[in-house]
């Protein structure tokens, strides 16, 4: 029976499944059984594999998969996309198979009681070839399903569990549930691993699917709470975001950066900092684009490395406009100072823009980075997943310290917030408006500096006008009110004063 | 030369693993004629063979010849079930189809 280790306090052992030890506070309870539950299609294979890969590629640790589903040869085939030699490491003698998997053309049929001594048997074996320290067992449905009579199975993969802490490895096993949120599993197999479960869920939201990790609990030891997003990379495997884990410990830098119109930079103080993360909004047409431009051609022209991700608009019309404000990305590009990335935001989900952004920029290690617009990713994803993407992303840049530029598009043309300032303003540094401004019949553009930490900076909206050479800052509107509203009203000099004061509450609403 | 080729697979001599070991010599004796060929193999021994054999649960036993392949899982209490799930009939002239 349980031997008097059970009354240790419980080690954990890192998996090195990116993101998950941070979530689990270290990683899995060490020489316990961990049920993975998760509905079809929620990677839970692709998980149990990974445990082991990672135990192998990180720390030399051997491993068996027990597989009662898929056979060993759909599984090698299946995990060469991640990047995993399931066969070499076999040569190795680092992986090791139990074939459980089921034989159609084999019938069998049941006489009398029985127990699963040969399948324990096998493992015992198995475990003592490759001196394994891993075991991962892919699922348990299929072996439920395999028997009609569940008491034994579950009796005999309780005894099972037992016999891993025994032999001093730690295990996962899989199951299926048919509910994102109802009981653990089918089966009720809770009775038998009941100590550690975690949960993958493949949740369909708002017509988008969103993947998340959730640890239900582990008996004895801390892990974070709650669903944390993951993604699956076809080079990594499960990728798990850790939102929670990312600690706001980034560093300040003093140093200004040129926004690359100079007008601009003295309205912000001296330009904006080193590491900081902008935001520009507006209406469509507004310039968020020729902002980025600008940042863009700023940083290229002081010797840096700048990335522009653009959501919105094709390599071409980019180039073209950017031609049309006097600024070649085409030279800057072979020069190497410049790297241009067009996506369509609906390739693929939040999740998989975050890790594929993540590559470039750690390849590219650009200095500044532009994204054209964030309104547009928000399409893709639920305001849940947006948010979370962005805390990631600003984050992840503000550690390699990047300067980065994001523009959102407002909904209206005068005026209005969007969405995604909504859920975003709190957590970058400075915030820009680019507004239309009606005078007399007339639409002119203004731009103010909202928000800019650290700093001082120009609080008057000021208005710009465009041409072949790009921003031109003019003087401050006077005489108006009600710009930022999206309601300019004229109004007499004799209130003017007056009004200016409430003008500035408004502001800063 | 024996007709029946059978493969009992056990874990360790448990009270059940002799009672399958016992239930299919009486099989064997009563059933079929004695013509059998009976290998039984402990899995905690020979854990290699079960992998061969994929073998999950013990008892398990296998028949070999003549084909087809059969298995049965348990201690083999259930002699009807067990001669039904092996395919084989005590009345040696009736043919496949009439035993369904």
């Amino acid at each position: 029976m349980i031997s008097s280790s059970a009354q240790e306090s419980i080690e954990k052992i890192p998996t090195g499944i990116p993101g998950f030890d941070h979530i689990a506070l270290g990683g899995l309870p060490k020489h316990r059984t961990t049920l993975i539950s998760g509905t079809a299609g929620s990677a839970k294979t692709v998980m149990a594999v990974q445990f082991l890969t990672a135990g192998i590629v990180m720390s030399d640790e051997a491993g068996v998969f027990v597989t009662f589903e898929e056979s060993p040869e759909d599984i090698r085939r299946n995990m060469l996309g991640f990047g995993w030699d399931i066969g070499s490491w076999e040569k190795e003698g680092k992986w090791a198979f139990i074939d459980a998997s089921i034989d159609p053309e084999q019938e069998t049929v049941v006489a009398g009681s029985f127990d699963l001594g040969a399948l324990m048997a096998r493992i015992e074996h198995a475990v003592r070839q490759v001196h394994a320290r891993r075991v991962s067992m892919d699922s348990l449905g299929a072996i439920f399903g395999r028997f009609a009579d569940s008491d034994t199975v579950r009796k005999e993969m309780h005894r099972l569990a037992v016999a891993l802490r025994r032999m001093s490895v730690t295990a996962v096993i899989t199951a299926e549930r048919t509910d994102e949120y109802g009981d653990i599993a089918r089966f009720g197999v809770e009775e038998f691993v009941a100590d550690n479960v975690i949960i993958l869920r493949n949740v369909l939201e708002e017509e988008k699917r969103r993947r998340t990790i959730e640890i239900l609990k582990f008996r004895g030891t801390p892990h974070q709470k709650g669903e944390y997003p993951f993604t699956i990379s076809p080079g990594e495997g499960v990728i798990i975001i850790p939102l929670s884990a990312i600690e706001l410990e980034q560093k300040s830098s003093n140093v200004r950066i040129s926004s690359g119109n100079e007008r601009f930079d003295r309205m912000c103080g001296g330009g904006f900092f080193r590491d900081s993360i902008i935001l520009v909004s507006g209406a469509t047409g507004t310039g968020k684009t020729l902002m980025v431009t600008e940042f863009v051609a700023g940083g290229a022209k002081d010797g840096e490395r700048c990335l522009f991700f653009a959501f919105e608009e094709s390599r071409e019309q980019l180039f073209r406009n950017a031609i049309g404000w006097g600024v070649d990305f085409k030279r800057m590009e072979e020069e190497g100072r410049l790297k241009v990335i067009c996506v369509y935001p609906e390739v693929m989900g939040l999740e998989d823009h975050f890790i594929k952004m993540k590559e470039i920029i750690r390849e590219f290690k650009p200095n500044r980075l532009a994204v054209d617009s964030l309104s547009a990713l928000e399409r893709v994803s639920t305001v849940k997943g947006f948010r979370e993407f962005v805390i990631s992303l600003t984050s992840f840049i503000k550690h390699q310290e990047v300067a980065g530029l994001f523009t959102s598009t407002t909904p209206t043309l005068l005026g209005g917030t969007s969405i995604t300032e909504a859920h975003i303003s709190t957590i970058t540094d400075s915030i820009i408006l680019l507004r239309y401004v009606e005078i007399f019949g007339e639409m002119r553009r203004g731009l103010t500096v909202l928000k800019m930490r650290g700093s001082s900076h120009d609080k008057e909206i000021r208005e710009f006008t465009i041409d072949s050479r790009g921003m031109h800052i003019g003087e401050p509107f006077r005489m108006i009110s009600g710009i930022l509203a999206g309601n300019p009203m004229h109004v007499s000099e004799s209130e003017f004063e007056r009004l200016e004061t409430l003008f500035g509450e408004e502001q800063s609403r | 030369m024996s007709k029946y080729a059978l493969k009992l697979y056990i874990t360790g001599h448990t009270p059940r693993s002799l009672r399958a070991i016992e239930n299919l010599r009486r099989i064997c004796e009563q059933d079929l004629k004695g013509e059998c060929e009976m290998k039984v193999i402990d899995v905690l021994e020979q854990p290699q063979m079960a992998n061969e054999d994929k073998i999950l649960a013990t008892p398990t036993l296998i028949k070999s010849l003549p084909p087809p392949s059969r298995r049965i899982i348990g201690d083999l209490s259930d002699t009807r079930t067990v001669l039904l799930g092996l395919d084989l009939h005590t009345f040696e002239h009736t043919p496949m189809k009439g035993c369904e």
